[in-house]
């Protein structure tokens, strides 16, 4: 069970929460000029990092605001939590593995 | 609103008032149901001064800003859901509580970006009570409800026996009446969390509270 910090509310526990995918994927700016590849890349294509991942989540049990989270896909640690539109945070910390 | 003599709290159909009176013998935690008790939803601009004062003048009391905060002001009192949301419960049973509420923040607050909502039909709301109330809830709870972590007048949105629940402090160990929690769940959920927490409760004798 993760406790995730949500930036709201503090440390709660992972049954209060939902996954929303990774995070800053940003939208295309003309996307009926762009090519279905370019969409497509959008729309499905994600990355599936080993180490650090910047993802969503939304508190969907506790204040229903959704956050970015950095998290270690290997170890579940979870490195920060900051506000959705916030720039993700420098991480000094780096668990080797 | 519903014509008041059809209205039916959420678990008017268990009976509670017809059951067996408290007997006296040592019941560690009591349950009651607190039937029509008001509460209306609040959004709006947490981070705006304005809004905030606009509250305070209408209620005469302040918006809590901090997470897991309330405030009382008279028979009402505002619990902290999240950055930009509160509820307002009056929780003495008046059946128009809801509606009376919602009406004057509607006015206080017209022309900001906010949404006054009456959702007192949509849940019941269960009192928890007793020396043993504490240990009740944490057997379903992922939340910590130590006496230092979780104090009077604290609220927070959380899971109970997997059930969304919004769990609301009232009393602590030293007030007079003793530790008291109102559980606030939706309507369709009452009847599966009552019976829930009479089962987490049987343990330690457990009383019907009228
Ligand atoms: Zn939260």
């Amino acid at each position: 069970m993760l406790v995730i910090p949500c930036p709201y509310c503090g440390p709660r526990c992972e049954i209060e929460f939902s996954y929303g995918g990774q995070a800053h994927i940003a939208r295309p700016e003309d996307s009926a000029a762009i090519s279905d590849e370019t969409w497509a890349d959008y729309v499905f294509l994600r990355d599936n990092t080993k180490g650090v991942f910047l993802e969503r989540w939304v508190h969907a049990h506790g204040c229903r605001q959704w956050f970015n989270v950095a998290r270690h896909t290997v170890t579940y640690e979870i490195l920060a939590s900051y506000e959705t539109g916030a720039k993700p945070p420098k991480l000094d910390f780096v668990t080797q593995v | 609103m519903i014509e008041r003599y059809l209205r039916q709290s959420p678990l008017a159909h268990l009976g509670l008032s017809g059951r067996g009176q408290d007997d006296g013998a040592p019941a560690q935690v009591r349950l009651a149901e607190r039937p029509f008790s008001g509460l209306v939803n609040l959004r709006g601009p947490g981070a705006d001064q304005t809004f905030l004062d606009a509250f305070e003048a209408a209620a005469e009391y302040a918006l809590p800003t901090a997470a897991g905060a309330s405030s009382v002001g008279g028979n009402t009192t505002a619990l902290w859901l999240g950055p930009r949301e509160w509820a307002i419960v009056d929780a003495r049973g008046e059946p128009d509580a809801g509606p009376r509420i919602a009406s004057r923040l509607r006015a206080a607050l017209a022309g900001f970006p906010a949404a006054v909502t009456d959702i007192s039909e949509s849940r019941a709301c269960i009192q928890i009570s007793g020396a043993k109330a504490r240990a009740t809830l944490q057997k379903g709870c992922p939340l910590d409800l130590h006496p230092r972590a979780f104090r009077q007048g604290q609220c927070a949105q959380t899971r109970l026996a997997k059930a969304s629940v919004l769990i609301h402090l009232t009393a602590d160990e030293s007030a007079q009446g003793g530790l008291a929690f109102d559980v606030y769940v939706a309507r369709s959920f009452a009847e599966y969390v009552w019976f829930w927490l009479e089962d987490a409760a049987c343990e330690y004798g457990a009383n019907a509270k009228l």
